[in-house]
Protein backbone atom coordinates (compact mmCIF):
# COMPACT_ATOMS: atom_id res chain seq x y z
CA UNK A 1 0.00 0.00 0.00
CA UNK A 2 1.10 3.69 -0.89
CA UNK A 3 1.18 5.52 2.69
CA UNK A 4 0.95 9.67 2.75
CA UNK A 5 2.37 11.47 5.42
CA UNK A 6 0.90 14.41 7.18
CA UNK A 7 3.21 16.19 9.83
CA UNK A 8 2.25 19.33 11.85
CA UNK A 9 4.51 21.44 14.21
CA UNK A 10 4.47 23.27 17.83
CA UNK A 11 7.26 25.13 17.83
CA UNK A 12 8.61 26.81 21.31
CA UNK A 13 10.56 29.69 20.84
CA UNK A 14 12.42 31.36 23.24
CA UNK A 15 11.46 35.52 23.25
CA UNK A 16 14.20 37.36 23.51
CA UNK A 17 13.39 39.65 26.34
CA UNK A 18 15.96 40.46 29.18
CA UNK A 19 13.36 39.89 31.75
CA UNK A 20 10.98 37.29 32.47
CA UNK A 21 7.19 37.80 31.10
CA UNK A 22 5.73 37.97 34.32
CA UNK A 23 8.54 39.12 36.93
CA UNK A 24 11.38 41.37 36.45
CA UNK A 25 14.16 38.69 37.08
CA UNK A 26 16.75 38.60 34.40
CA UNK A 27 16.44 35.92 31.46
CA UNK A 28 20.17 35.14 30.88
CA UNK A 29 21.63 31.82 30.19
CA UNK A 30 23.76 30.13 31.93
CA UNK A 31 24.17 31.74 35.43
CA UNK A 32 24.46 29.67 38.89
CA UNK A 33 21.02 27.55 39.84
CA UNK A 34 17.94 29.53 41.11
CA UNK A 35 20.01 32.96 40.86
CA UNK A 36 17.50 34.66 38.72
CA UNK A 37 14.26 33.03 40.17
CA UNK A 38 12.13 35.70 42.36
CA UNK A 39 9.29 35.35 44.24
CA UNK A 40 7.21 35.42 41.77
CA UNK A 41 8.96 32.54 39.41
CA UNK A 42 8.75 30.64 42.84
CA UNK A 43 5.08 31.07 43.20
CA UNK A 44 4.88 32.66 46.73
CA UNK A 45 2.12 33.75 48.06
CA UNK A 46 0.20 36.73 47.36
CA UNK A 47 2.80 37.59 44.74
CA UNK A 48 0.99 38.90 40.95
CA UNK A 49 2.51 38.25 37.43
CA UNK A 50 3.16 41.48 35.75
CA UNK A 51 2.89 41.21 32.15
CA UNK A 52 6.05 42.52 30.15
CA UNK A 53 5.00 44.83 27.31
CA UNK A 54 8.57 43.31 24.90
CA UNK A 55 7.10 39.67 24.95
CA UNK A 56 3.66 41.18 23.71
CA UNK A 57 5.61 43.28 21.20
CA UNK A 58 7.70 40.72 19.93
CA UNK A 59 4.31 38.01 19.42
CA UNK A 60 2.79 41.14 17.36
CA UNK A 61 5.83 41.42 15.13
CA UNK A 62 5.74 37.89 13.97
CA UNK A 63 1.74 38.14 13.45
CA UNK A 64 2.67 40.92 10.79
CA UNK A 65 5.13 39.10 9.69
CA UNK A 66 2.66 35.64 8.58
CA UNK A 67 0.04 37.85 7.81
CA UNK A 68 -2.02 36.96 10.72
CA UNK A 69 -4.82 38.04 12.44
CA UNK A 70 -3.46 40.01 15.74
CA UNK A 71 -6.19 39.52 18.59
CA UNK A 72 -6.55 42.84 19.90
CA UNK A 73 -8.18 41.38 22.77
CA UNK A 74 -6.36 38.19 24.29
CA UNK A 75 -6.85 36.31 27.13
CA UNK A 76 -4.26 34.02 29.76
CA UNK A 77 -5.47 30.90 30.84
CA UNK A 78 -4.19 28.50 33.29
CA UNK A 79 -3.27 25.19 32.00
CA UNK A 80 -3.28 23.16 34.98
CA UNK A 81 -0.32 20.26 35.83
CA UNK A 82 1.69 18.90 38.92
CA UNK A 83 5.80 18.67 38.17
CA UNK A 84 8.11 19.96 40.62
CA UNK A 85 10.09 22.16 38.10
CA UNK A 86 6.06 24.42 37.70
CA UNK A 87 6.06 26.09 41.24
CA UNK A 88 2.45 27.37 40.74
CA UNK A 89 0.99 24.25 39.89
CA UNK A 90 0.06 25.80 36.65
CA UNK A 91 1.47 27.26 33.30
CA UNK A 92 0.12 30.41 32.16
CA UNK A 93 -0.67 30.41 28.65
CA UNK A 94 -2.97 31.13 26.09
CA UNK A 95 -5.83 28.94 25.11
CA UNK A 96 -9.27 30.33 23.61
CA UNK A 97 -8.27 34.01 22.19
CA UNK A 98 -4.41 33.86 21.66
CA UNK A 99 -2.45 36.91 20.93
CA UNK A 100 -2.06 35.66 17.20
CA UNK A 101 -4.20 33.51 15.04
CA UNK A 102 -3.98 32.32 11.39
CA UNK A 103 -0.98 33.35 8.55
CA UNK A 104 1.16 31.44 6.44
CA UNK A 105 5.00 30.80 5.52
CA UNK A 106 6.43 30.08 2.03
CA UNK A 107 8.70 27.61 2.35
CA UNK A 108 11.20 26.25 -0.58
CA UNK A 109 11.74 22.75 -1.96
CA UNK A 110 13.78 22.78 -4.92
CA UNK A 111 12.78 24.77 -7.39
CA UNK A 112 8.87 24.71 -5.82
CA UNK A 113 7.26 26.92 -3.23
CA UNK A 114 4.79 25.56 -1.17
CA UNK A 115 2.74 27.31 1.38
CA UNK A 116 2.15 26.49 5.45
CA UNK A 117 -0.31 27.62 7.28
CA UNK A 118 -0.41 28.25 10.50
CA UNK A 119 -2.71 27.93 12.97
CA UNK A 120 -2.20 30.36 15.98
CA UNK A 121 0.93 31.81 18.13
CA UNK A 122 0.32 32.06 21.34
CA UNK A 123 2.30 33.72 24.90
CA UNK A 124 3.22 31.58 28.14
CA UNK A 125 5.83 31.03 30.49
CA UNK A 126 8.70 28.32 30.46
CA UNK A 127 8.85 26.21 33.09
CA UNK A 128 12.36 24.96 35.70
CA UNK A 129 14.34 22.81 35.02
CA UNK A 130 14.99 19.38 36.88
CA UNK A 131 17.91 16.95 36.89
CA UNK A 132 17.38 13.65 38.08
CA UNK A 133 21.19 12.69 38.40
CA UNK A 134 22.82 12.34 41.59
CA UNK A 135 20.97 13.52 44.58
CA UNK A 136 20.85 10.67 47.08
CA UNK A 137 17.72 9.41 45.61
CA UNK A 138 16.26 13.09 44.92
CA UNK A 139 15.60 15.52 41.59
CA UNK A 140 17.40 18.54 41.96
CA UNK A 141 14.74 21.72 40.39
CA UNK A 142 16.49 24.98 38.95
CA UNK A 143 13.78 27.67 38.56
CA UNK A 144 16.15 30.31 36.55
CA UNK A 145 14.19 28.85 33.53
CA UNK A 146 10.98 29.28 34.77
CA UNK A 147 8.70 32.55 33.92
CA UNK A 148 11.21 33.01 30.31
CA UNK A 149 8.42 34.19 27.49
CA UNK A 150 7.80 32.03 24.98
CA UNK A 151 5.58 32.16 21.62
CA UNK A 152 4.56 28.82 21.42
CA UNK A 153 3.59 28.92 17.40
CA UNK A 154 1.32 25.55 15.66
CA UNK A 155 0.88 25.04 12.21
CA UNK A 156 -1.89 23.17 10.41
CA UNK A 157 -1.38 19.61 9.39
CA UNK A 158 0.08 20.98 6.05
CA UNK A 159 3.12 19.06 5.85
CA UNK A 160 3.29 15.75 3.41
CA UNK A 161 7.23 14.92 4.27
CA UNK A 162 9.71 14.90 6.06
CA UNK A 163 11.44 17.51 3.42
CA UNK A 164 8.78 19.42 3.92
CA UNK A 165 8.45 19.65 7.93
CA UNK A 166 12.57 20.28 8.05
CA UNK A 167 11.50 23.14 5.57
CA UNK A 168 9.00 24.63 7.61
CA UNK A 169 10.87 24.63 10.77
CA UNK A 170 13.96 26.13 9.00
CA UNK A 171 11.93 29.11 7.39
CA UNK A 172 10.13 29.81 10.56
CA UNK A 173 13.84 29.37 12.11
CA UNK A 174 14.99 31.99 9.83
CA UNK A 175 11.75 34.16 10.11
CA UNK A 176 12.01 33.97 14.10
CA UNK A 177 15.79 35.20 14.52
CA UNK A 178 15.58 37.98 11.34
CA UNK A 179 12.80 39.47 12.87
CA UNK A 180 15.04 39.66 16.41
CA UNK A 181 12.09 38.32 18.75
CA UNK A 182 13.91 35.05 19.05
CA UNK A 183 18.18 34.48 19.58
CA UNK A 184 17.79 31.14 17.63
CA UNK A 185 20.46 29.40 20.30
CA UNK A 186 19.61 25.76 19.56
CA UNK A 187 21.74 24.22 22.00
CA UNK A 188 20.42 26.63 24.55
CA UNK A 189 16.35 25.49 23.83
CA UNK A 190 15.81 28.71 22.63
CA UNK A 191 14.01 26.99 19.49
CA UNK A 192 12.10 23.35 20.24
CA UNK A 193 9.98 21.83 18.40
CA UNK A 194 7.35 19.21 18.88
CA UNK A 195 6.06 17.23 15.91
CA UNK A 196 2.88 15.52 15.08
CA UNK A 197 3.07 12.53 12.61
CA UNK A 198 0.53 10.24 10.93
CA UNK A 199 0.16 8.46 8.07
CA UNK A 200 -3.02 7.33 5.84
CA UNK A 201 -3.57 5.20 2.77
CA UNK A 202 -3.15 7.36 -0.17
CA UNK A 203 -5.89 9.17 -1.34
CA UNK A 204 -7.88 8.16 2.16
CA UNK A 205 -9.46 11.76 3.30
CA UNK A 206 -9.64 11.49 6.81
CA UNK A 207 -6.56 11.62 9.17
CA UNK A 208 -4.64 8.91 10.63
CA UNK A 209 -4.11 8.48 14.78
CA UNK A 210 -1.19 10.65 15.08
CA UNK A 211 1.58 10.71 17.83
CA UNK A 212 3.14 13.87 19.26
CA UNK A 213 7.45 13.87 19.15
CA UNK A 214 8.55 16.15 21.93
CA UNK A 215 10.91 18.72 22.38
CA UNK A 216 13.68 18.33 19.33
CA UNK A 217 16.43 20.87 19.68
CA UNK A 218 17.86 20.55 15.91
CA UNK A 219 16.99 20.40 12.43
CA UNK A 220 18.81 16.68 12.32
CA UNK A 221 17.01 15.24 14.88
CA UNK A 222 13.90 16.26 13.67
CA UNK A 223 14.89 14.51 10.28
CA UNK A 224 15.69 11.83 12.04
CA UNK A 225 12.55 11.18 14.59
CA UNK A 226 10.09 12.03 11.77
CA UNK A 227 11.85 9.66 9.57
CA UNK A 228 11.75 6.93 11.91
CA UNK A 229 8.75 7.57 13.05
CA UNK A 230 7.15 7.21 10.09
CA UNK A 231 8.43 3.66 9.28
CA UNK A 232 7.21 2.84 12.53
CA UNK A 233 3.81 3.49 11.86
CA UNK A 234 3.80 2.52 8.61
CA UNK A 235 5.57 -0.89 9.97
CA UNK A 236 2.44 -0.97 12.92
CA UNK A 237 0.06 -0.67 9.89
CA UNK A 238 0.85 -3.01 7.54
CA UNK A 239 1.58 -5.48 10.46
CA UNK A 240 -2.05 -5.62 10.93
CA UNK A 241 -1.89 -3.55 14.07
CA UNK A 242 -2.89 0.19 15.32
CA UNK A 243 -2.05 3.27 16.19
CA UNK A 244 -2.53 4.82 19.72
CA UNK A 245 -2.95 8.62 20.43
CA UNK A 246 0.76 9.03 22.13
CA UNK A 247 3.21 11.39 23.36
CA UNK A 248 6.59 9.72 22.90
CA UNK A 249 10.46 11.22 22.75
CA UNK A 250 13.29 10.79 20.22
CA UNK A 251 16.63 9.06 21.83
CA UNK A 252 19.31 10.73 20.15
CA UNK A 253 21.68 7.92 20.86
CA UNK A 254 19.60 5.13 19.16
CA UNK A 255 17.89 7.28 16.97
CA UNK A 256 14.14 5.50 17.94
CA UNK A 257 11.30 7.20 19.22
CA UNK A 258 9.73 5.64 22.45
CA UNK A 259 6.18 5.88 24.21
CA UNK A 260 6.33 8.56 27.28
CA UNK A 261 2.67 8.62 27.79
CA UNK A 262 -0.39 7.08 25.83
CA UNK A 263 -4.15 8.94 25.55
CA UNK A 264 -5.46 7.23 28.63
CA UNK A 265 -3.01 9.10 30.91
CA UNK A 266 -2.95 11.88 28.38
CA UNK A 267 -3.04 15.04 31.12
CA UNK A 268 -6.16 16.74 31.63
CA UNK A 269 -4.97 20.39 31.57
CA UNK A 270 -8.12 22.15 32.91
CA UNK A 271 -7.51 25.30 31.27
CA UNK A 272 -9.60 28.76 32.86
CA UNK A 273 -8.88 32.41 32.22
CA UNK A 274 -6.50 33.16 34.96
CA UNK A 275 -7.97 35.70 37.65
CA UNK A 276 -4.82 37.60 38.06
CA UNK A 277 -4.70 38.67 34.84
CA UNK A 278 -6.85 41.05 33.03
CA UNK A 279 -7.76 40.58 29.24
CA UNK A 280 -4.41 42.33 26.72
CA UNK A 281 -5.62 45.02 24.62
CA UNK A 282 -3.57 46.06 21.67
CA UNK A 283 -4.69 49.07 20.25
CA UNK A 284 -4.44 50.20 16.74
CA UNK A 285 -1.48 52.48 17.60
CA UNK A 286 0.66 49.70 19.02
CA UNK A 287 0.27 47.81 15.95
CA UNK A 288 0.80 50.98 13.78
CA UNK A 289 4.23 51.33 16.01
CA UNK A 290 5.07 47.75 15.94
CA UNK A 291 4.93 47.70 11.88
CA UNK A 292 7.17 50.71 11.41
CA UNK A 293 9.90 49.16 13.48
CA UNK A 294 9.85 46.24 11.41
CA UNK A 295 12.36 45.02 9.38
CA UNK A 296 12.10 44.21 5.66
CA UNK A 297 11.14 40.62 5.25
CA UNK A 298 13.11 37.97 4.13
CA UNK A 299 10.77 37.51 1.35
CA UNK A 300 10.57 40.92 0.15
CA UNK A 301 14.62 41.46 0.21
CA UNK A 302 14.61 37.77 -1.96
CA UNK A 303 12.85 39.70 -4.38
CA UNK A 304 14.37 43.23 -4.17
CA UNK A 305 18.43 41.16 -4.63
CA UNK A 306 16.63 39.39 -8.11
CA UNK A 307 15.34 43.32 -8.87
CA UNK A 308 17.68 45.44 -7.94
CA UNK A 309 21.38 43.27 -8.66
CA UNK A 310 20.08 40.71 -11.56
CA UNK A 311 20.17 37.90 -9.36
CA UNK A 312 18.56 34.55 -9.97
CA UNK A 313 15.52 33.78 -7.68
CA UNK A 314 18.18 30.90 -6.03
CA UNK A 315 20.58 33.32 -5.55
CA UNK A 316 18.93 35.77 -3.84
CA UNK A 317 17.09 32.53 -1.77
CA UNK A 318 20.34 32.02 -0.99
CA UNK A 319 21.40 35.40 0.29
CA UNK A 320 18.53 35.78 2.30
CA UNK A 321 19.41 32.69 4.09
CA UNK A 322 19.44 35.01 7.18
CA UNK A 323 19.62 38.33 8.24
CA UNK A 324 23.38 38.02 8.70
CA UNK A 325 24.29 36.90 4.66
CA UNK A 326 22.14 39.37 3.73
CA UNK A 327 23.57 42.33 5.38
CA UNK A 328 26.85 41.21 4.68
CA UNK A 329 25.72 40.70 0.63
CA UNK A 330 24.76 44.01 0.61
CA UNK A 331 27.42 45.83 2.24
CA UNK A 332 30.21 44.09 -0.02
CA UNK A 333 27.85 45.04 -2.88
CA UNK A 334 26.98 48.17 -1.66
CA UNK A 335 30.99 48.75 -1.64
CA UNK A 336 32.05 47.52 -5.33
CA UNK A 337 28.69 47.91 -7.40
CA UNK A 338 29.29 44.10 -8.35
CA UNK A 339 26.17 42.64 -7.16
CA UNK A 340 26.55 39.42 -9.29
CA UNK A 341 29.95 39.06 -8.74
CA UNK A 342 29.95 39.14 -5.14
CA UNK A 343 26.99 36.95 -5.29
CA UNK A 344 29.11 34.27 -7.00
CA UNK A 345 31.83 34.30 -4.05
CA UNK A 346 29.10 34.32 -1.41
CA UNK A 347 27.29 31.27 -2.66
CA UNK A 348 30.33 29.79 -3.92
CA UNK A 349 33.83 29.97 -2.77
CA UNK A 350 32.57 31.76 0.53
CA UNK A 351 29.71 29.18 1.52
CA UNK A 352 31.81 25.96 0.65
CA UNK A 353 34.56 27.05 3.07
CA UNK A 354 32.03 27.97 5.60
CA UNK A 355 30.59 24.72 5.14
CA UNK A 356 33.73 22.65 4.91
CA UNK A 357 34.39 24.61 8.48
CA UNK A 358 30.91 24.06 9.70
CA UNK A 359 30.44 28.30 10.36
CA UNK A 360 27.88 30.90 9.31
CA UNK A 361 28.79 34.37 7.43
CA UNK A 362 29.48 35.70 11.11
CA UNK A 363 32.78 33.10 10.87
CA UNK A 364 33.80 34.11 7.76
CA UNK A 365 36.81 35.25 7.98
CA UNK A 366 36.93 37.75 4.88
CA UNK A 367 34.60 40.71 6.25
CA UNK A 368 32.50 42.57 3.17
CA UNK A 369 34.66 45.12 2.93
CA UNK A 370 37.78 43.07 1.75
CA UNK A 371 35.65 41.01 -0.59
CA UNK A 372 34.06 43.91 -2.27
CA UNK A 373 37.93 44.74 -2.58
CA UNK A 374 38.72 41.42 -4.56
CA UNK A 375 35.79 41.71 -6.52
CA UNK A 376 36.96 45.13 -7.32
CA UNK A 377 39.98 43.84 -9.01
CA UNK A 378 38.01 41.31 -10.81
CA UNK A 379 36.08 43.53 -12.00
CA UNK A 380 38.40 46.02 -13.50
CA UNK A 381 40.31 42.83 -15.08
CA UNK A 382 43.59 43.17 -12.69
CA UNK A 383 42.65 40.05 -11.62
CA UNK A 384 42.02 36.87 -13.69
CA UNK A 385 39.37 34.24 -12.18
CA UNK A 386 42.75 31.57 -11.78
CA UNK A 387 44.02 34.70 -9.34
CA UNK A 388 41.22 35.98 -7.69
CA UNK A 389 41.44 32.22 -6.26
CA UNK A 390 44.82 32.82 -5.81
CA UNK A 391 44.20 36.21 -3.94
CA UNK A 392 41.29 34.73 -2.17
CA UNK A 393 43.00 31.65 -1.01
CA UNK A 394 45.66 34.23 0.78
CA UNK A 395 43.18 36.33 2.51
CA UNK A 396 41.06 33.53 4.18
CA UNK A 397 44.47 33.26 5.75
CA UNK A 398 45.44 36.40 6.81
CA UNK A 399 43.62 40.18 7.06
CA UNK A 400 45.41 41.77 4.24
CA UNK A 401 43.12 43.47 1.17
CA UNK A 402 43.04 42.27 -1.98
CA UNK A 403 45.04 45.04 -3.35
CA UNK A 404 48.19 44.30 -0.71
CA UNK A 405 48.14 40.83 -1.69
CA UNK A 406 48.38 41.10 -5.21
CA UNK A 407 50.80 44.10 -4.58
CA UNK A 408 53.11 41.23 -2.27
CA UNK A 409 52.81 38.62 -4.65
CA UNK A 410 53.44 40.46 -7.96
CA UNK A 411 49.87 38.74 -9.01
CA UNK A 412 48.52 42.05 -10.84
CA UNK A 413 47.32 40.43 -14.49
CA UNK A 414 49.48 41.62 -17.55
CA UNK A 415 46.92 43.48 -20.02
CA UNK A 416 50.39 45.46 -21.47
CA UNK A 417 50.19 45.00 -25.17
CA UNK A 418 53.74 45.21 -25.61
CA UNK A 419 54.70 42.88 -23.18
CA UNK A 420 51.77 40.12 -24.42
CA UNK A 421 52.80 40.56 -27.80
CA UNK A 422 56.30 40.12 -27.28
CA UNK A 423 55.39 36.72 -25.32
CA UNK A 424 52.99 35.51 -28.30
CA UNK A 425 55.40 36.21 -30.93
CA UNK A 426 57.84 33.88 -28.83
CA UNK A 427 55.54 31.12 -28.21
CA UNK A 428 54.88 31.14 -32.25
CA UNK A 429 58.56 31.09 -32.96
CA UNK A 430 58.85 28.29 -30.58
CA UNK A 431 56.12 25.96 -31.79
CA UNK A 432 56.27 25.87 -35.73
CA UNK A 433 54.25 23.17 -36.04
CA UNK A 434 51.02 24.37 -33.91
CA UNK A 435 51.20 27.81 -36.18
CA UNK A 436 51.29 25.47 -39.08
CA UNK A 437 48.29 23.15 -37.52
CA UNK A 438 46.04 26.48 -37.07
CA UNK A 439 46.78 27.79 -40.00
CA UNK A 440 45.54 24.30 -41.90
CA UNK A 441 42.07 25.23 -40.09
CA UNK A 442 42.52 23.48 -36.76
CA UNK A 443 41.22 26.08 -34.52
CA UNK A 444 41.92 23.82 -30.94
CA UNK A 445 46.25 25.01 -31.90
CA UNK A 446 45.44 28.89 -31.09
CA UNK A 447 44.54 26.96 -27.27
CA UNK A 448 47.32 25.37 -26.72
CA UNK A 449 49.81 28.29 -27.79
CA UNK A 450 47.70 30.56 -25.74
CA UNK A 451 48.77 28.25 -23.04
CA UNK A 452 52.34 28.52 -23.78
CA UNK A 453 52.00 32.14 -23.42
CA UNK A 454 50.20 31.70 -20.21
CA UNK A 455 52.81 29.91 -19.18
CA UNK A 456 55.14 32.43 -19.85
CA UNK A 457 53.35 34.92 -17.83
CA UNK A 458 52.85 32.38 -14.77
CA UNK A 459 49.39 32.88 -15.35
CA UNK A 460 49.42 36.41 -15.36
CA UNK A 461 48.81 37.50 -18.93
CA UNK A 462 44.97 38.69 -19.56
CA UNK A 463 43.89 35.60 -21.39
CA UNK A 464 41.06 37.26 -23.46
CA UNK A 465 44.00 40.01 -24.86
CA UNK A 466 46.02 36.77 -25.45
CA UNK A 467 44.03 34.69 -27.70
CA UNK A 468 42.93 37.85 -29.44
CA UNK A 469 47.05 39.15 -30.18
CA UNK A 470 47.73 35.54 -31.06
CA UNK A 471 45.06 35.39 -33.77
CA UNK A 472 45.82 38.86 -34.98
CA UNK A 473 49.48 37.92 -35.58
CA UNK A 474 48.70 34.43 -36.79
CA UNK A 475 46.13 35.56 -39.47
CA UNK A 476 47.82 38.81 -40.63
CA UNK B 1 -24.87 16.05 34.75
CA UNK B 2 -24.48 13.61 37.25
CA UNK B 3 -21.03 12.65 38.15
CA UNK B 4 -19.74 8.72 39.05
CA UNK B 5 -17.72 7.95 42.12
CA UNK B 6 -15.20 6.90 39.43
CA UNK B 7 -15.62 11.02 38.20
CA UNK B 8 -14.84 12.34 41.80
CA UNK B 9 -11.82 10.04 41.87
CA UNK B 10 -10.04 11.09 39.19
CA UNK B 11 -10.82 14.62 39.81
CA UNK B 12 -9.44 14.21 43.04
CA UNK B 13 -6.29 12.87 41.79
CA UNK B 14 -6.01 15.60 39.12
CA UNK B 15 -5.63 17.73 41.75
CA UNK B 16 -3.80 16.11 43.94
CA UNK B 17 -6.46 16.10 46.85
CA UNK B 18 -6.44 12.97 49.20
CA UNK B 19 -10.21 11.73 49.12
CA UNK B 20 -10.92 8.56 51.12
CA UNK B 21 -13.84 6.22 50.04
CA UNK B 22 -16.17 7.31 52.67
CA UNK B 23 -15.48 10.73 51.77
CA UNK B 24 -16.44 10.03 48.13
CA UNK B 25 -20.60 10.41 47.62
CA UNK B 26 -20.37 13.98 49.71
CA UNK B 27 -18.02 15.57 47.62
CA UNK B 28 -19.74 13.92 44.49
CA UNK B 29 -23.03 15.21 46.04
CA UNK B 30 -21.05 18.89 46.71
CA UNK B 31 -20.26 18.94 42.97
CA UNK B 32 -23.11 17.88 41.50
CA UNK B 33 -24.64 20.72 43.32
CA UNK B 34 -22.19 23.08 41.57
CA UNK B 35 -23.32 21.32 38.46
CA UNK B 36 -26.82 22.09 39.10
CA UNK B 37 -26.54 25.45 39.19
CA UNK B 38 -23.89 25.84 36.45
CA UNK B 39 -26.99 24.36 34.44
CA UNK B 40 -29.56 27.07 35.69
CA UNK B 41 -26.83 29.83 34.21
CA UNK B 42 -26.52 27.88 30.65
CA UNK B 43 -29.95 27.71 30.03
CA UNK B 44 -30.24 31.69 30.43
CA UNK B 45 -30.06 33.15 26.91
CA UNK B 46 -26.67 34.88 25.94
CA UNK B 47 -26.84 35.43 22.45
CA UNK B 48 -24.91 38.85 21.28
CA UNK B 49 -22.97 38.60 24.63
CA UNK B 50 -19.50 38.72 24.20
CA UNK B 51 -17.86 35.95 26.82
CA UNK B 52 -16.25 38.05 29.42
CA UNK B 53 -12.49 36.75 30.79
CA UNK B 54 -12.52 39.33 33.91
CA UNK B 55 -15.81 40.69 35.62
CA UNK B 56 -14.45 44.18 35.22
CA UNK B 57 -14.02 45.40 31.49
CA UNK B 58 -10.12 47.09 32.38
CA UNK B 59 -7.40 46.22 30.28
CA UNK B 60 -3.93 44.67 31.67
CA UNK B 61 -1.41 46.53 32.98
CA UNK B 62 2.45 45.77 31.42
CA UNK B 63 5.87 46.30 32.49
CA UNK B 64 9.00 47.96 30.89
CA UNK B 65 10.98 44.69 29.55
CA UNK B 66 14.14 45.64 32.70
CA UNK B 67 15.73 43.36 35.12
CA UNK B 68 14.30 44.56 38.34
CA UNK B 69 14.72 41.88 40.62
CA UNK B 70 18.48 40.85 42.57
CA UNK B 71 19.75 37.17 43.74
CA UNK B 72 17.76 36.32 46.71
CA UNK B 73 18.67 32.84 46.58
CA UNK B 74 19.99 32.47 50.27
CA UNK B 75 17.17 33.65 51.08
CA UNK B 76 14.64 31.62 49.12
CA UNK B 77 16.91 28.14 50.45
CA UNK B 78 16.73 29.18 53.95
CA UNK B 79 13.01 28.55 53.66
CA UNK B 80 13.47 24.89 51.91
CA UNK B 81 13.35 21.45 53.17
CA UNK B 82 15.95 20.75 51.36
CA UNK B 83 19.06 22.10 49.08
CA UNK B 84 22.07 21.18 47.60
CA UNK B 85 24.44 23.21 45.21
CA UNK B 86 21.75 25.93 44.88
CA UNK B 87 19.17 23.60 43.85
CA UNK B 88 15.78 22.85 45.40
CA UNK B 89 16.11 18.68 46.35
CA UNK B 90 12.30 17.14 45.63
CA UNK B 91 11.33 13.38 45.29
CA UNK B 92 12.41 11.88 41.99
CA UNK B 93 9.85 12.29 39.70
CA UNK B 94 10.55 10.88 36.41
CA UNK B 95 7.99 10.94 33.07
Amino acid sequence: MKWEVVIGLEVHTQLSTVSKIFSGASTAFGAAPNTQACNIDLAYPGVLPVLNEAAVDKAIRLGLALGSKINQKNVFARKNYFYPDLPKGYQISQMDLPVVEGGQIAIQLGDEEKVIRLTRAHLEEDAGKSLHEDFHGLSGIDLNRAGTPLLEIVSEPDMRSVEEAVAYARALYTLVTWLGICDGNMQEGSFRMDVNVSVRPQGQEAFGTRREIKNLNSFRFLEQAAKYEIQWQIDQLEDGGKIQQATVLFDPDTGETRMMRSKEDAHDYRYFPDPDLLPVRIGDEWIARVKGEMPELPEQMKARFAEQYGLSAYDAALLTASLAQARYFEAAAGDCGQGKLVANWINGEIAARLNRDGGDIAACPIGPQRLAGLVMRIADATLSSKLAKQVFDAMWDCDLSADAIIERDGLKQVSDVGAIEKMVEDAIAANPKAVEEFRAGKEKALNALAGQVMKASKGKANPAQVLEILKNKLTA
Amino acid sequence: MSLTQQDVARIAKLARIAVTEQEIDAIGQQLNDIFGLIEKMQAVNTDNVEPMAHPQDVALRLRADAVTEQDRRDAFMALAPQTEAGLFLVPKVIE
